[in-house]
């Protein structure tokens, strides 16, 4: 029987391994050193801020793996022997493989700053992260404040847990702008505010010199290129995470910044392929960047390499871009392109729309010329992504997108509705005279 | 604030703890004629009860109901046994004893207490009520932005089974046992309530009383904490406004009103089978005795099980009746929220879950056919089983030990839904409906979930919401009671309660929206 073993016990491997599972009677084994069992990464936040235990992030009962005969195996991979098809574990041990699928996610950037590796500096990736958290923040008393590097996700989302225990943050965000690279200015600014309602002492377009220590090599303090100097107990780097490849650095497999795969998530070496966060294309697909650290493209990326793995070669081929996050209270969705003002492109051009009381915006993408819809940003309102995946298919036009905007909203019943809004201020700015059209259901199930 | 919210704990505590003594205060003492009119009333014959009693209660005072009752009970149960051993069957008194003591009770109480009601309530309901809200209100503040609100809900001891929610389990555990079957001990908490009861109905208030009173009080309160903690949520408001609408007119006026126009008690949205003395002859017996009314009222219960629920369930799915108008839904979703957390979601308990909720459905059609049958015949026995002890097994079984000891008892270490889930038989019928002929859902938003586990973490009916979400798959499970919670926790906006064309409605998915087409195609085509 054919033995697949994957490493890394992320959403990327632990799909790949179930769709295995589905369609083959193959042996699989995966090899983690982090957890026992696999949990959902992006929850981490809610164990420390009390919404949940950790045994909560874990998608599938204990019982499940051996259920489905997938073998878990705890431990860390020192090195990849693909001439002899077999894993250098730590402990000593070998295990052989016939097809090796790496999946081993990110590790947090450190830039070499001075103090980056004193007791009280961490970064938040992993298990072993939070239990650390837990240990250097456990309360406002023995944290007397926390000053995050890095205004990205992950940052605000540290920032977030740590006030919900009443530890004053500072938030030195390297942009003039809250993730500007990323989103257009008007959300970006709402985001600032947003922030400081929370009381998060933001520093905009600032970066951090260095982490002072006291008598017993703990940060205590950081020093800014703006020459403050903000005493501290914690310091949180979250500049940004890169693919978790050094074990490999000798393996002989190809090596980028993660690990290059083509379109079928196979690297150099035969009979070993790459997927999630660690992967890393030869090409950007579409316009989407070599490497993509989410969790949809990390399950994506597993769905599709099961199906090669099972005789049904195929390639990696992702469809419209979606993502979502929260900002404290605020959640964002997008679908399609919406680029920043750094990134965008030529032909786009964005409508704004933002409420006058609610913190409640969207920003929607088109072309200049042709009119066709490229992407929305909507902050405050939910949105129905099947909707939006069609219209993009069908490269609807923008105006076709307004008039229908009630179709394609997710909120929950009874809450207030914006589309009127949305439409009378696009009609005003583009010289239009769209009325939005009545939520069908009809439209909303028509397969198309 | 934070001193405000802690006067507001002392306060309400206080209240509390007046409340929780009561049983064991006051002055009782019964005057001749008072036992006089008893015996008529109770058509007492037993010369051995009535001497007992003259000799050791009559013209005594009595210090809080444990006494009292434990020497009427006393003299009730020697004096049964006796007749029982001397076959003098006419003369055995059928009153149980703790009916027995409350009757006495209640005519015989004379201190403070019983003579200063208004004060009496003022310090227990009345206080409690204040400290409650000064709790609660400034929640507004402290708890900050509007958002969700679960921060440290898995660190404090009350939700988190630590020693606070020990002791509310104790708590109302205690208050259950007195209800069901102690309830001489509730007499002064009646006197409380007296002049409430008499202005609505005309008679002094009984135990029920108080406990519908009770549960009015803490439904409204507790109500104020939901708009507080949801009130970026419209829909949880509406929601809650509706079950709070419910059940202070439906469940508590109305049928107290009826009963000053001389027409039966009846409590108009309260569902067979989980209003399942319905059919009891005792009940059919007064229904057909209470003329126009009562017939009404007969044919609206039947109406209301057989067409009306249904039919509701069809459009808009259970979440009408469980969380929007039923009174064990109102409790649980406002006393209860605060434990929504501990529903166990492993398959196990689903397991458990279907086998004692379709059990109990049974259970009730069983003995609602046994009890039509022998209404109808005239027997009171159905092969050989005699009709009267199965009702009263399912009585004392699911309707007191079930629905109420455990089934509210148990909201701090279960979860608020532990009736609802595992033992209401309504709920289980509702539940064939939703599941197979409705046109409600929770409908997921294609590939966004991140399986984080806000959704299943916080599904008070112990629903593995994400375990649907991940896939991509629609969530219609039998027993979701469309409180909404579960979308209003994601992070990522991934769940929304609809009511919908039926077509479509379960969507099985391998592969998520987001990914390949062809591959999706390939994949889903089932
Ligand atoms: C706090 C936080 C919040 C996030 N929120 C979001 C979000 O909201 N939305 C979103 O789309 N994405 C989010 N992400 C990103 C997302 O979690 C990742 O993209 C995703 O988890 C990557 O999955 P993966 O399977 O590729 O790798 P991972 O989940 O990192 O799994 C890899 C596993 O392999 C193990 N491993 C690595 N090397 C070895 C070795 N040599 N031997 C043994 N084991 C090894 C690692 O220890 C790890 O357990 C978030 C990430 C973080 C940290
Ligand atoms: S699935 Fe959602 S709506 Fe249904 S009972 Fe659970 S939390 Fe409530
Ligand atoms: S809360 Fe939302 S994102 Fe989290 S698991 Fe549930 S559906 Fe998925």
């Amino acid at each position: 029987m054919e033995h697949i073993v994957i490493i890394g016990n992320g959403i990327a491997g632990v799909t790949a391994a179930r769709h295995i599972r589905k369609k083959s009677d193959k042996r699989i084994t995966i090899v983690s050193a982090e957890t026992d069992y696999f949990f959902s990464r992006t929850a981490l936040m809610y164990v420390y801020m009390g919404h949940m235990k950790f045994e909560h992030t874990q998608p599938y009962e204990n019982w499940f793996w051996k259920k489905n005969r997938i073998e878990l195996v705890k431990a860390y991979v020192n090195a990849v022997d693909h001439q002899n098809k077999k894993l250098v574990l730590a402990d000593g041990n070998f295990l052989n493989y016939d097809k090796l699928i790496l999946a081993t996610g990110s590790k947090p950037n450190k830039f070499g700053w001075p103090g980056q590796d004193l007791a009280g500096v961490q970064g938040l990736y992993s298990k072993q992260d939070l239990d650390q958290l837990e240990a250097n923040a456990p309360d406002k008393e023995t944290c007397k404040r926390a000053v995050i590097v890095g205004g990205g996700l992950i940052g605000i989302e540290m920032a977030e847990m740590l006030r919900s225990r009443k530890i004053p943050v500072t938030f030195l965000v390297r942009e003039n702008s809250f993730w500007n690279g990323v989103l257009p200015a008007g959300e970006s600014a709402m985001i600032n505010e947003h922030i400081l309602e929370h009381h998060i002492d933001l520093h905009l377009g600032t970066n951090l010199v260095e982490i002072l220590a006291d008598e017993n090599g703990r940060a205590r303090a950081v020093t800014t290129d703006k020459g403050d100097t903000i005493e501290c107990s914690v310091v949180g780097l979250t500049a940004g995470v890169s693919p978790n490849v050094d074990f490999l650095k000798e393996s002989g497999i190809e090596l980028g910044r993660g690990i290059k795969v083509n379109r079928h998530l196979e690297t150099n070496i035969s009979d070993i392929y790459a997927i999630g966060d660690c992967a890393e294309q030869h090409e950007g697909i579409g316009q989407r960047r070599p490497i993509e650290a989410v969790w949809y493209t990390g399950r994506m990326m597993g769905e599709t390499l099961a199906q090669t793995i099972c005789g049904n070669k195929t390639e990696y081929k992702p469809g419209h871009w979606f993502n979502s996050a929260k900002f404290l209270d605020l959640e964002y969705q997008t679908y399609g392109w919406v680029f920043s003002e750094r990134g965008m492109k030529e032909n786009e051009q964005h409508f704004h729309w933002r409420d006058d009381k609610e913190k409640i915006c969207i920003t929607i993408a088109f072309n200049k010329d042709t009119k066709q819809f490229l992407g929305i940003n909507t902050f405050g309102i939910r949105m129905r992504h099947e909707i939006f995946d069609r219209w993009l298919t069908e490269k609807c036009d923008v105006n076709h997108v307004l008039e229908y905007l009630k179709d394609a909203n997710f909120d929950p019943e009874f809450y207030s509705k914006y589309e009127h809004k949305i439409v009378s201020t696009f009609n005003s700015e583009f010289g239009t005279s769209i009325t939005p059209k009545k939520k069908s259901w009809k439209r909303i199930f028509s397969n198309a | 604030m934070k001193t405000i919210q802690n006067i507001g704990i002392a306060i309400f505590l206080l209240g509390l703890g007046i409340f929780a003594a009561l049983p064991f205060l006051g002055s009782f003492k019964l005057d001749q004629s008072t036992f006089d009119e008893i015996v008529t009333e109770k058509r007492i014959k037993s010369e051995i009860f009535t001497a007992d009693m003259q000799q050791n209660v009559v013209g005594k005072e009595f210090t809080g109901m444990i006494d009292l009752s434990s020497k009427i009970s006393k003299a009730l149960e020697y004096a049964n046994a006796t007749h029982v051993k001397n076959k003098e069957y006419k003369k055995k008194i059928y009153t149980k004893s703790s009916e027995m003591a409350s009757l006495i009770g209640k005519r015989s109480g004379t201190g403070y207490i019983a003579n200063n009601k208004g004060i009496m309530w003022f310090l227990s309901f009345g206080i409690g009520i204040i400290g409650a809200l000064l709790f609660i209100i400034p929640q507004v503040v402290t708890l900050g932005k509007k958002g969700i609100k679960n921060d440290g809900v898995y660190h404090q001891s009350s939700t988190n089974k630590g020693w606070i929610a020990w002791l509310v389990f104790f708590f109302l555990v205690s208050f259950y046992m007195v209800l069901y079957f102690g309830s001489q001990y509730a007499v002064n908490w009646t006197y409380l309530v007296d002049p409430i009861s008499e202005s609505l109905s005309g008679n002094p208030a009984g135990h029920w009383f108080v406990y519908g009173f009770m549960y009015c009080t803490i439904m409204s309160v507790m109500a104020v904490r939901m708009y507080i903690k949801y009130r970026h949520n419209m829909y949880q408001i509406v929601r809650t406004t509706s079950v709070l609408f419910f059940q202070i007119i439906f469940a508590f006026l109305i049928p107290e009103i009826m009963v000053r126009l001389q027409m039966p008690y009846y409590d108009f949205k309260n569902a067979f089978p989980l209003d399942y003395d319905f059919f009891f002859q005792w009940n059919l017996k007064s229904l057909l005795d209470s003329g126009g009314i009562g017939l009404f009222i007969l044919v609206w219960g039947v109406v209301l099980t057989l067409v009306i629920v249904p039919v509701m369930v069809y459009f808009f799915g259970k979440r009408w009746y469980c969380s929007w108008v039923c009174g064990c839904g109102g409790l649980a979703e406002t006393l209860g929220d605060p434990y929504r957390q501990h529903s166990s979601k492993s398959l196990f308990s689903w397991k458990v879950e279907r086998w004692l909720i379709h059990g109990v459905l049974v259970f009730a059609v069983v003995m609602t056919g046994m009890t039509l049958y022998s209404f109808f015949t005239e027997t009171s026995t159905v092969f050989g089983i005699k009709t009267s002890s199965i009702q009263n097994l399912y009585s004392l079984a699911i309707g007191s030990v079930f629905a109420g000891v455990i089934g509210t008892g148990f909201y701090p270490i279960f979860g608020n839904r532990v009736w609802c889930r595992f033992g209401c038989p309504l709920a289980a019928y509702l539940g064939f409906v939703q599941r197979f002929k409705s046109r409600f859902r929770i409908t997921t938003n294609g590939g966004q979930c991140i399986s984080c586990g806000n959704c299943s973490t916080y599904c008070e009916q112990g629903i593995d919401v994400r375990a649907y979400a991940q896939k991509g798959e629609n969530i219609v499970r039998s027993s979701c009671v469309g409180c909404g919670v579960c979308s209003a926790v994601c992070p990522r906006g991934v769940l929304k309660l609809e009511n919908g064309p039926e077509e479509g409605r379960i969507n099985p998915t391998e592969i998520l929206l987001g990914n390949d087409v062809d591959l999706m195609e390939l994949v889903n085509k089932k």
